[in-house]
């Protein structure tokens, strides 16, 4: 078990580069997402941090020790890969075994090992049969059994649940944060999908373009993103933006918006030009007599809620609000921002401004 | 299942596609029946028009593919005495002795060691060049393997005489490891395509997943890329085989004496009186077996080889 630091690490492939100068922590133990779309460097990130990739510069410890240049036989980690990669000429027995073997340890605690492992993960019936006519989810476990049979310092998932069916992944995230939390092990998962990285994630890094754009808790992430880009990525609906000419000044409270003046945590940096207001669908309310105004445009009912689509002149916003409040499409209504929960971005640069409410979530100056 | 269906043909599909097939095997299997049964003929058989279906078969011609014989007088032959074994008795009636062993096993000795070991030693090569060029960023790797290509669009034999005298100032000309490496040089550019293309189609993470399991670089190709390559190993070792096992041109060329393979030796097997027709089939016969028998154990392989990566697993 261990701690993985990643300093100022950056890979270039030929003119393109895929990571650039990225820095975050892994605390021991943690369940840590590296979230983002595809092609923002991602994988590349958790490559080098296993040593299948060598980066281009930087550092990359683990355990205190840095292995940046080490092939990836000296870094005892495991590896899950998105297809699994189970050697397929071998029995289910025979691939989890093979880490093992492969450290000369003897057939008796080989057996012990792999046994336990088969209990942990019930695939004891499994055993001696050839993985290629297995299901789905019995592949993952077998992957899975693969990498915690060595009791390495650290595990790195590439997107593992990216090949099974919906219904199954929902079952396999549950079993695999179960897991992580039976064996505190340090754990690196890959993936694009934000609900994945925010229910399973202790921590999550958002990458975009090869950057790190943010890292921090799943809550903290959601509530007070550091970037457009990151507003947009997690939630679903994304965060709403409204872009105005505006101006703002060290423990401003307020910005105009359309001649209407807007509620928003206490600035600690000022600015003024083109900004953007990040707004929640959930904290978009309907009321009467607010002087923002929007028509409602399209209605999408979800069960418990519903998503109301209001074109106002800023452009069009999202509200997630209680299926049992009557909307009639069409309808003029009074919009209602929840000012504890507002960001401001620069609309230009694309990143937040100081305030208030995340002054204690993001340390960037 | 109803009546008519997309993927199970029908009773007259199978009937007409059996007739086919079997057919066809026939056509390309009689010059293999003709061989194998002339082998059997006695010289007169071998010849008599209209050809003989049927006859008595008698194994003359693999007694005279193996042995010299010299055809000697009544008084000689009763001073020799009985003959003691049962192809002296054969050859005896002919009033022939056997005065030794043919060059024929010896011939094919050479063809086992030239068309094995050249063999051989493609696969390595070419399995080692596939995998490089498969996996590594080789620079010109394009140029590099549509040079390794271009050598096989002209017929090899186009240099046939460049070769002779190189061959013959490196003094490996007649010998059995100028013959390996000349069928190797050939068939190199085809081991080196087939087996790129079995090798691309494993998938990276394999070796990925040996390597973090604690393997090295070459543990991982030996242990886990060999045993997957394996089908496309068979089928290229039988390509590569059969060129170099059929081989003629360059064997009637480059060799003589010491290194012949059983190609150009096969037609020169004359007959005390006239060719003998029944000991070349016979010695073609012999000659086929090995790579049959090469062919079958890897059969297998070679099927699933050929219609490797035209479906998707």
């Amino acid at each position: 078990m261990a701690q993985i630091r990643i300093q100022n690490v950056r890979k270039e492939f030929g003119a393109f580069t895929a990571v650039r100068s990225s820095t975050f922590t892994i605390e021991d133990g943690e369940f840590f997402m590296l979230l983002g779309p595809s092609g923002c460097g991602k994988t590349t990130t958790l490559r080098m941090m296993a040593g299948l990739e060598l980066p281009t510069s930087g550092e990359i410890f683990i355990d205190g020790e840095e292995v940046g240049m080490k092939p990836a036989s000296q870094r005892d980690i495991a590896f899950v890969f998105q297809m699994f990669a189970l050697y397929p000429h071998m029995n289910v027995r025979k691939n989890i075994s093979y880490p093992l073997v492969s450290q000369g340890m003897k057939r008796e605690a080989v057996s012990a090992r792999v046994a336990d492992v088969a209990r942990i993960l019930r695939i004891e019936h499994l055993l001696d049969k050839p993985v290629g006519g297995l299901s789905g989810g019995d592949r993952q476990r077998v992957a899975l059994g693969r990498a915690i049979v060595r009791r390495p310092k650290a595990f790195f998932m590439d997107e593992p649940l990216g090949a099974l069916d919906a219904e199954f992944r929902e079952h396999m995230a549950e079993e695999l944060r179960a897991l992580h939390d039976r064996m505190g092990a340090t754990t690196v998962y890959v993936t694009h999908d934000q609900l994945e990285a925010m229910q399973m994630g202790d921590k999550i890094v958002v990458m975009n373009h090869g950057v790190v754009e943010q890292f921090g808790k799943p809550q903290q992430i959601y509530d007070w993103p550091a970037t457009k880009f990151v507003a947009q990525f997690i939630g679903s609906p994304s965060m709403n933006f409204l872009d105005f000419e505006g101006m703002i000044g060290i423990g401003g409270d307020s910005v105009e918006l359309g001649g209407v003046k807007v509620h928003v945590p206490a600035a600690r940096e000022g600015r003024a030009g083109r900004l953007t207001l990040g707004v929640r669908p959930e904290h978009v309310a309907f009321r009467d007599d607010a002087p923002y105004r929007g028509r409602v445009s399209a209605v999408e009912y979800l069960g418990t809620t519903q998503i109301v689509t209001l074109s106002t002149e800023h452009g069009d916003v999202k509200a997630r609000i209680s299926s049992g409040q009557a909307v009639r499409e069409e309808e003029l209504v009074g919009l209602d921002f929840d000012a504890r929960t507002l960001s401001l971005f620069d609309a230009e640069s694309g990143k937040v401004l100081i305030s208030e409410g995340n002054e204690g979530v993001l340390a960037h100056g | 299942m109803s009546s008519y269906s997309v993927t199970e043909p029908s009773l007259r599909q199978k009937w007409v596609a059996g007739i086919l097939v079997v057919g066809y095997a026939l056509i390309t299997i009689l010059p293999l029946i003709w061989i194998i049964a002339t082998g059997f003929k006695t010289p007169s058989d071998a010849i008599a028009y209209p050809p003989k279906t049927f006859f008595t078969p008698t194994v003359e011609g693999y007694v005279n593919v193996f042995t010299t014989r010299t055809r000697l007088s009544q008084e000689q032959l009763q001073a020799l005495g009985e003959p003691t074994t049962w192809y002296d008795k054969l050859v005896r009636k002919d009033g022939l002795v056997i005065s030794g062993p043919s060059r024929f096993a010896e011939r094919f000795t050479n063809s086992v060691i030239i068309g094995f070991g050249s063999t051989v030693l493609c696969i390595v090569l070419g399995t080692v060049a596939a995998y490089a060029f498969s996996r590594f960023k080789v620079p010109l790797k394009d140029d590099l393997l549509f040079f390794i290509l271009s050598t096989r669009m002209m017929p090899p034999i186009a240099v046939a005489i460049p070769i002779f005298l190189m061959f013959r100032s490196l003094g490996l000309s007649d010998t059995h490891a100028g013959m390996i490496l000349l069928y190797t040089a050939v068939n190199l550019s085809l081991s080196v395509w087939l087996l790129k293309g079995f090798i691309d189609e494993i998938p990276v993470e394999y070796e990925e997943a040996a390597l973090i399991d604690g393997y090295t670089r070459f543990q991982a190709f030996y242990k886990v890329v060999l045993p997957q390559a394996a089908t496309g190993i068979a089928s290229t070792a039988i390509f590569c085989l059969i060129f170099a096992w059929n081989e003629y041109a360059f064997a009637v060329l480059l060799t003589s004496g010491n290194a012949q393979t059983a190609p150009p030796f096969i037609p020169t097997i004359i007959g005390v009186s006239g060719q003998d027709w029944p000991a070349v089939a016979a010695g073609a016969t012999i000659f086929l077996v090995p790579v049959m028998v090469f062919t079958i154990l890897l059969r297998k392989h070679l099927l699933r080889g050929i219609t490797f990566g035209a479906v998707r697993k």
